[in-house]
């Protein structure tokens, strides 16, 4: 639930504010030893689910910053974009073991062999800014599903805002 | 020296590389498609010709198309009912095939005395001239001992009591559809002066389920929809399907080894192989009209291009690098450029070079973007998916003149021609709920209608005409 807020947050911030590119962000300093993840209302299905580096422990540790979102036809990395993937790089930093794949995602409102390059674009935009975050090429993984795993169903600007998105998924 | 020719074929198979099987292979789509044979052929001096934009001329022209007729009741493989039921099922198909195509005004069996054998080629003029009928469709179906079929077309004016064209062909039992399909197409060309189409297969992506979880297999069928069949099953996303010129392979993107990956699917052995072993993504395969090579699309480091492979595997030729996303591709019929969609001008737009990839030029420069360009089998005509706020089909000349917006849909793309070049097949989607369904549109904007398919429908695809 708390995850759903979060990502209509995200919308709302990118509809209403101009998205304008900062400047690179420093290199964030390294992350404290305090391990605990910030607790997470979803249902934990089991202590294999919730072990760091898995998934479950991921998605409830980023709380939303897992995704990041995109214009139509675009695949800049915006303010927010970064915000987001800093916190998918700290985590990488810590969990020294994690792996995970960057999903590149399109809305509707493209056709299919497009989309599945605009994906690929979106994937690759964050993954080479977390490579630029300090994570290692090797433990970062793209996959573009194009048009094809919408995550809202639809027809309207709303639900196509949140399909334009790049979502980082642990390899467990 | 039979055992001999089979031994190499399968030594041939079991060298292929990259042999990849997978789990959502059908294992009972593995079909064999022979060519019809051609027994006879005969043409009278008259010809009545018909242009594409010269529709009025016959859209009131009156088919009869009764029962053809067989010599002798005979069992069949081909239906329950034998020969001559078989004879009322094939001037069904025919009189379908022409009344769905929306030109002339076919009457079909269901509606006319049925002619006897004798009079297949010595029609019974007054039985048709008192239903207002101009042209008179009659045929007639054989059973062998082999089981194979013999089909005789005859088409007939009936005001000048007159035979404009006759053909037959020699089909197994189980391809009596193509025969009918034959026929039609016989009829088509004869009084329309264009080139044939009725007797093709379309390749497609048959799609079930929510829209958040929709479930993507690759099918095939006839023209007309019929003779469906489930290639896979489901489990992983299969998209955008291509059949082979020759029919015998099917290029198409699948999922199944969790990345997207083109495999070239063999319909007779049932096995499928990668079309490059690139671990990077591939998709939008694409063949040349000779089917010896295979355009695809694979994205390096987040961009797109666009390469070139001989069919049976070995070395990719890179074909485009603009930073931008070039994607797609379909040839010129005669095989010498191609016509593909690249983002580089800050939008999608339509751009055509070469097949060396010399040449590159825009040719699309209306308002609006321009996607999924398909060269027709004419070579005149591009058709492409217009999006200018809602996505329709259109065409312009192969330099981006002369566009004419053929649908009025909220999502409709993709086309595919016909084999003749005178209707385009698309995919459209309904708002909201995603469900696809396949249309079809002729050049003239005329005639939209939708093909009937057991489920959802996208990505379409269509065949060249059967030999």
């Amino acid at each position: 639930m708390k995850r759903f807020v979060i990502a209509l947050t995200l919308t709302s911030a990118l509809a209403l504010g101009a998205c304008k590119k900062d400047p690179p962000a420093v290199i964030p300093p390294a992350p404290r030893d305090v391990s605990t993840p910030t607790p997470s209302p979803a249902p934990a299905p089991g202590p294999q689910a919730n072990q760091p580096g898995s998934q479950g422990h991921f998605s409830a540790a980023m709380a939303g910053a897992d995704t990041i979102f995109f214009d139509t036809d675009g695949y800049d990395i915006d303010s927010e974009d970064m915000a987001a993937l800093r916190r998918q790089a700290e985590y990488l930093t810590q969990y020294t073991s994690a792996r995970a794949t960057v999903e590149g995602h399109a809305d509707e409102r493209g056709t299919r062999d497009y989309n599945l390059a605009l994906g690929e674009r979106r994937a690759n935009a964050a993954r080479n800014y977390l490579v630029s975050l300090g994570v290692a090429e090797s433990r970062l993984r793209t996959i573009s599903h194009g048009e094809e795993r919408p995550a809202a169903n639809g027809s309207n600007e709303a639900a196509w805002a949140r399909n334009r998105r790049a979502v980082t998924v642990m390899i467990n | 020296m039979m055992r001999n020719l089979l031994f190499l074929a399968l030594f041939t198979a079991l060298a292929t590389p990259a042999a990849a099987q997978n789990s959502d292979l059908d294992p009972s789509a593995i079909r064999r498609q022979a060519p019809a044979e051609t027994v006879f052929q005969g043409q009278a001096d008259e010809v009545l010709t018909g242009t594409v934009t010269d529709d009025s001329a016959w859209q009131d022209l009156g088919i009869a198309i009764p029962a053809f007729a067989t010599d002798r009741e005979q069992p069949t493989a081909a239906n329950a009912g034998g020969t001559a039921a078989l004879g009322n099922e094939l001037a069904r198909v025919v009189f379908n095939d022409l009344r769905n195509n929306g030109l002339f005004r076919p009457v079909g069996p269901d509606s006319l005395p049925r002619p006897t054998y004798a009079q297949i080629t010595a029609p019974a003029w007054s039985t048709w001239q008192g239903r207002s009928a101009e042209m008179l469709v009659q045929g007639y179906v054989r059973a062998a001992a082999d089981g194979r079929l013999t089909v005789g077309c005859y088409l007939y004016d009936v005001a000048l009591q007159n035979e404009l064209v006759r053909e037959g062909w020699v089909v197994a039992a189980s391809e009596w559809r193509r025969a009918a399909h034959k026929c039609a197409d016989l009829v088509y060309s004869r009084l329309s002066g264009e080139s044939p189409f009725f007797d093709s297969r379309i390749a497609y992506i048959a799609e079930t389920g929510p829209k958040e979880n929709r479930i993507k297999r690759l099918a095939i069928m006839d023209s007309d929809g019929a003779n469906h069949r489930f290639i896979t099953n489901g489990q992983s996303t299969a998209l955008t399907p291509r059949y082979s010129p020759d029919y015998s392979k099917i290029a198409y993107l699948s999922y199944t080894d969790g990345n997207p990956r083109i495999y070239v699917y063999d319909i007779a052995t049932g096995r499928q192989t990668l079309v490059t072993e690139s671990s990077n993504p591939t998709f939008a395969p694409r063949w040349s009209p000779d089917g010896r090579s295979i355009l695809y699309s694979m994205a390096i480091g987040g961009n797109t291009d666009i390469y070139l492979v001989p069919a049976t595997g070995g070395n990719s030729r890179r074909l485009t690098d603009s930073p931008g996303i070039d994607v797609g591709g379909s040839f010129s019929p005669d095989g010498r450029q191609i016509v593909f969609e690249s983002d580089r001008s800050g939008t999608q737009q339509v751009y055509v070079m070469n097949t060396d990839g010399t040449g590159q030029r825009r040719i699309s420069f209306h308002s609006g973007r321009a996607g999924t360009p398909e060269w027709s089998p004419r070579g005149d005509q591009i058709a492409f998916t217009y999006i200018a706020g809602d996505f329709n089909i259109a065409v312009m000349s192969p330099e981006g003149r002369n566009l004419r917006v053929l649908t009025r849909g909220w999502q409709d793309e993709a086309p595919t021609w016909a084999p003749n070049g005178r209707i385009i097949q698309f995919f459209r989607t309904e708002r909201n709920s995603g469900e696809t369904s396949i249309w079809q549109v002729d050049l003239t904007g005329e005639n939209e209608r939708r093909l009937a398919t057991p489920v959802g429908a996208s990505d379409p695809a269509w065949g060249p005409v059967l030999p």
